[in-house]
This record gives structure tokens, C-alpha cells and sequence, in this order.
């Protein structure tokens, strides 16, 4: 990690002498440690404030129904039950989103960081003519946009609607990530190389494929990851592109069943008012289940993407 | 045309750096010579051609009445009819208002809270609990919306949420927080911290990271406290990145968090939770009235632009880094 502040060793000096305590030190030691404890305290309680709701939702989403409407799960599950679970994984929307979001991401990572990789690298390159005025066609989109409904219209007049490719092409290029791309080419790739290669009889494009891309594989991973994330929690381009609900991605599935509160498929059909409640407490506990099976894989990855984020983020502050 | 040409010569020769006039046929050979960076562009190029400019071409239509047979082009102009209506329209205050509302919250509440943050996070000691701290904040950010939003009607939910479940616990009525319109502005703002403020940090902690160490140094041989060098040494050293990232949260000021206003909205919530871009959804989208939409949201952009470019401005006058 790069993210270092002052470095450790100044202070251990001041710590092998022996310091007199009443006397106040060079440092206000007094008003650092209180600084401390407060510092600490807030961020123990940000954490807190994070993972508890995410906990409660684990152990709520295996508990027994009753006991979390009666609010006896606060620390620990009561009462264990995998239903919810079962009732998902025997839910074929969800199964069907599931598959839809897969081929959505695939598809679209592909798409969109390749899109952004070729584009990035050649604005990168201080040679290329007309390389200001190209650029700035980028920038202007990030300020003016010609708004949902012009956009909704172009995508139905390229006969694009309830196809994959209105999920996949709209949102495929942000000028952003191009911009951090860009300038992540402009820091690594350096002139001489090129000349270098140029010499060597290399043209642009077998520089770019041999030479540019092997160096640039942090890049390229927080690219993949960036639009894989993107993709996989994306919801609204499917909602407005698309009508076909075998096309739903697993967002806008669990759109439906978790904020709408469309709960048809878990097979509760009129009875007495306490079997309709019995179902009403089954079917928050499938929401709760729900919860936890759509993040579970980006929370299972987040350790192995965070080294590439924190470096995206500098990227993007080096910018 | 023949006579602006030898006026425009003349200057290069007086400006101190003379400006090199290439040929037309050096330009061209210049140009085919980087063919295959234009190949390596072109997919770039034709995406925000199609999916951008092609757009942008047809908010004519807000000027229009917009019909599917003759298109963006053919449809027949009715000035500014659609503006007017919209202003006249009963929805016009509170929709502009909530817009407002929300947008002033976001960037009152939510804006400062990455900076504290990592100021607090950046004076830690331990390694590893800076890096556990940094992982567990911004987890959330990984997380849907669709499945943010879904959390909060569980947990909020008045008959069996955690929330309320503590409320009764407590002696006290279990609210409704999610069908009722003076709660709306809280949740959405509260949740918008706890779910963006962790990913935020990153870069001021990056900016942070890039500060010289020897600053802090001699402000410790001088005896300032920890307090004291967060407010002279830290935050002046992150204040560029603060003002880029405050104009683009700005610019993007009247866009933002659309997606999660439209799936917190309930029929209960309406009064305070329609704003101009879940109106322009579902006046245009459901309700197929597209020209008086696109019309609202030409509106929203301008109003955008106008406010990106008016403290882009007050940036630059205050003498802080700028985007341009």
C-alpha cells in the first residue's frame, strides 16, 4: 500500500526518551491523545454503522420469520431455517436474471473496455493530429447530455429496444474512465519506447497490441473491474430498453420482488388472514435471503479488487 | 475568406511564440500517416457520435411536437410551448423544489463527510487498521442500488423492520418511514452516506498520501498538534482535489442519485420525492408525451450547465485549481 503518512520511525526516537509527565513535551501530547480516542471512536462507530445493517440482514435472512417480526434477532439468528434460501433458488426469474445479467456483463465489459482502451490510447499519443479538438468532443458530453427521453428515442429508432444490445451499447463508453485511461498512457508508456520500436519497424497497431497492453495490465484490470461491478448492479437501462421480462437482468428481478413487492411465484393464494400473514413473513424472510445471494459475490471479490481501486483512485487524483 | 487569411498571418509574426504553419498536403500526409490511431479511435468515436451528438441533435424535439413518423427533423416546430407548460404546470414548484432539496442535502451532508473521513482515517497509526477501516467503508459501494433501496424498505419496514423494532422497543409508534414524505429527504440523503461516503475517501486519501511527509515533520519539531496540522498541513495539500471534485459534483448537481429517488418512490412519497428526472420518466417513458419531457430535461441540463459554469467561474476568481 502506497497510502502512507508520516513514516513510523520519527517518532520512535521521541519514544526511547524517557518523557517526565507532568512537563508538557515538544508535542502537545495531551490534545493528540485526546484526538486519538476521538478519531478512533468515530471510525469504530462508522464501521458499525456499516456492517451491522449488512449483518442483520445475514442472520435475519436465516432466522425463523416469527422471531425477526417479533424482534428477537438482534445479535444472533434465532430460530434457523434455510426456507428462504430454498424458495430463491427454486424462484426461475431469479435463475433467469441471473443468466441475463452474466451474459450482460461478459458482453458489455467486453465491449466497453475495449472501446475504451483503443480510444484512450490514441488520444494519448501527443502525435496523432486533431488529437485537442477529438478530445474535446469527449469532454463536452460530460457537461451536456441530450437527456433520457432523446436517448430512449435514438436506441428504438436504431431497433435496438428489447434486445441485448440496448442493455449492452448505451452506457458502453464513459468519458471518465477514458480520461483516466488516457492519462494512465501518457504516464507509463514512454515516447522513446515507441521510437524505439518504430525504429524496429513496429507500426502503430503492433505497438499498441505487443508493447502498450502488456505494460498497462493494471489498467486493464481496473477497467474489467470497474465495468464488471457497473454491469452487474446496473438496472436502469434494462428498465426503460426493455419490455421482454425473460430479458430482465437480475437487478431489475429483484427490483420487482424486493421494492415492489411482487412476491406472485412464492405460491400464496388467498386463505384465512393467518396463513396470509404466515406468507407475508415468508416472503420478507425470501427478501432478506434475496439480499444476501445478490451481494454476496462483489463482497466475496472486494478484497481482491480493492488494491486495483485504491490504484484507480490515484489515477484518477493524479488527473 | 481571402482577406481574413493574410490578417490572420500577420499575427504569428508578432506573437512571441510563432505559430508553425504546415502545408495542406503536410497535414494530409500527417494525417494518413496516423491512419491506425483513427482506426484504434473510431469505435470511441462512433459511440458517442450515435449514442451522445445523435441525442443531443434531437432535443430539437423540446422545441417540436414530436412525432414518430417524421422524426427528430420533420416533426413540426411549436416554439416554446412545452416550456411554458411545464412553468405554468401545478407540478412545477415542488418538483424544481424537491430537486433542489435533495440536491442541496447531497452536497451540504453528504459532500463533507469523505473528507472527514479520510482526514480521520489518514491520522491512524496502525496500518492495519487503516487498511480494515478503508475495506469495511467502502464496501457498500459495491453493493446495487437496487439492493440499497431494498435494504432500506426491509429495515425500515413498519412491521417487522429493525428500525422499528427498536422504535417499539424503545415505548415508542412504529413509523412508516418509506410511504411518508417528510422522511423521504433524510433516508435518501443517510443512505447516500452510508453507501458512497467510504468510496469517496479513496481519493482524498490518495491526495493525502501525496502530501511531503516533511511537512508534517517540522510542524511536529514546532509543537503542532494533530489537530492543528490536519487544519494547516492536510487540508490546504487535499484543497485542489476538494474544489475539482465540489465543481464536478456541481455540474452533475441536478443528476444525481435519479435512479435511487426513482426506486425509493411510493405512491406516499410523491410530494417529496419527484424531481425533475423521475418527472421527465414518467411524464415521457410512461406516459409517452415526449417532446413536453424532452423539454423538461433540456431544462434540467441548462439549469446544469449554468450552475457548472457559474462556480467554475467563482473558482477561478478565488484564484483555486479549476476544471479548465
Amino acid at each position: 500500500m502506497s497510502l502512507k503518512t508520516s513514516p513510523v520511525n520519527i517518532e520512535n526516537p521521541a519514544r526511547a526518551v524517557s518523557r517526565p509527565r507532568p512537563k508538557p513535551t515538544l508535542r502537545d501530547k495531551y490534545g493528540d491523545r485526546v484526538f486519538n480516542i476521538a478519531a478512533t471512536s468515530v471510525l469504530v462507530l462508522s464501521i458499525l454503522a456499516v456492517v451491522y445493517p449488512l449483518y442483520f440482514i445475514v442472520i435475519a435472512s436465516i432466522s425463523d420469520p416469527n422471531a425477526v417480526y417479533e424482534g428477537k434477532v438482534w445479535l444472533f439468528p434465532s430460530g434457523v431455517t434455510t426456507e428462504g434460501y430454498e424458495r430463491i433458488f427454486a424462484d426461475s426469474r431469479i435463475w433467469n436474471g441471473l443468466g441475463n445479467t452474466v451474459v450482460y456483463t461478459v458482453l458489455g465489459t467486453v465491449i466497453s473496455v475495449t472501446t475504451i482502451l483503443c480510444g484512450a490510447y490514441a488520444l494519448s499519443r501527443k502525435d496523432m493530429p486533431g488529437r485537442k479538438i477529438l478530445m474535446l468532443l469527449f469532454v463536452i458530453t460530460m457537461f451536456f447530455d441530450g437527456g433520457l427521453i432523446t436517448k430512449y428515442l435514438v436506441v428504438r429508432d436504431l431497433g435496438m429496444l428489447d434486445t441485448v444490445w440496448a442493455v449492452v451499447l448505451p452506457g458502453a463508453v464513459g468519458v471518465w474512465n477514458l480520461i483516466i485511461a488516457r492519462s494512465f498512457f501518457e504516464h507509463t508508456v514512454p515516447n522513446e519506447l515507441r521510437e524505439a520500436a518504430q525504429m524496429d519497424g513496429a507500426n502503430d497497431f503492433t505497438f499498441f497490441f505487443k508493447m502498450v497492453l502488456p505494460l498497462s495490465k493494471p489498467l486493464i484490470m481496473l477497467m474489467i473491474m470497474v465495468h464488471v461491478v457497473a454491469h452487474w448492479n446496473s438496472f436502469f437501462d434494462a428498465l426503460i430498453f426493455l419490455n421482454d421480462d425473460s430479458k430482465y437482468p437480475l437487478q431489475l428481478v429483484l427490483r420487482n420482488i424486493l421494492i415492489q413487492s411482487d412476491v406472485s411465484s412464492s405460491g400464496t393464494t388467498g386463505g384465512d388472514i393467518e396463513s396470509y400473514a404466515a406468507a407475508q413473513r415468508i416472503a420478507e424472510l425470501t427478501k432478506y435471503a434475496m439480499i444476501v445471494v445478490s451481494s454476496l459475490p462483489l463482497m466475496i471479490a472486494l478484497p481482491f479488487m480493492q488494491k486495483h481501486f485504491t490504484k484507480g483512485a490515484m489515477i484518477g487524483a493524479v488527473k | 475568406m481571402s482577406r481574413i487569411i493574410p490578417a490572420g498571418r500577420r499575427r504569428p509574426a508578432a506573437a512571441p511564440q510563432p505559430q508553425r504553419r504546415i502545408s495542406f498536403s503536410l497535414r494530409l500526409k500527417r494525417i494518413l500517416r496516423a491512419w491506425q490511431l483513427y482506426v484504434l479511435l473510431a469505435p470511441a468515436i462512433i459511440y458517442i457520435l450515435v449514442f451522445k451528438y445523435w441525442p443531443m441533435y434531437g432535443v430539437q424535439i423540446a422545441f417540436k411536437n414530436y412525432n414518430p413518423v417524421d422524426g427528430f427533423t420533420d416533426s413540426p416546430w411549436v416554439g416554446l410551448t412545452h416550456f411554458i407548460r411545464f412553468v405554468n404546470s401545478y407540478q412545477f414548484g415542488q418538483v424544481i423544489g424537491n430537486t433542489l432539496w435533495i440536491a442541496l442535502l447531497g452536497l451540504l451532508v453528504a459532500f463533507p463527510v469523505p473528507i472527514i473521513l479520510a482526514l480521520l482515517v489518514n491520522q491512524l497509526q496502525s496500518e492495519k487498521f487503516k487498511k480494515f477501516t478503508q475495506t469495511v467503508l467502502y464496501s457498500p459501494a459495491f453493493i446495487s442500488t437496487v439492493v440499497v433501496v431494498g435494504i432500506m424498505f426491509v429495515v425500515l419496514s413498519p412491521r417487522s423492520g429493525l428500525v422499528n423494532n427498536a422504535i417499539q422497543l424503545g415505548g415508542g409508534e412504529p413509523i412508516f418511514f418509506m410511504g411518508s414524505a417528510e422522511w423521504f429527504r433524510p433516508i435518501y440523503v443517510l443512505s447516500d452516506v452510508w453507501q458512497n461516503a467510504g468510496f469517496s475517501m479513496i481519493v482524498y486519501l490518495a491526495a493525502l498520501a501525496g502530501i511531503d511527509p516533511a511537512l508534517h515533520d517540522a510542524a511536529k519539531v514546532d509543537g503542532a498538534s494533530k489537530l492543528q496540522r490536519i487544519r494547516h498541513i492536510d487540508l490546504p495539500g487535499i484543497m485542489p482535489v476538494i474544489t475539482v471534485l465540489f465543481i464536478l459534483a456541481i455540474g452533475n448537481l441536478l443528476n444525481v442519485g435519479f435512479e435511487k429517488a426513482l426506486l425509493m418512490q411510493t405512491p406516499l412519497n410523491l410530494s417529496t420525492s419527484e424531481i425533475i428526472q423521475t418527472y421527465v420518466y414518467h411524464a415521457g417513458l410512461q406516459q409517452a408525451q415526449f417532446s413536453y419531457s424532452a423539454a423538461i430535461g433540456l431544462f434540467n441540463s441548462i439549469l446544469n450547465l449554468a450552475l457548472l459554469l457559474f462556480f467554475n467561474s467563482v473558482a477561478r476568481r478565488a484564484n483555486q485549481s479549476t476544471l479548465w
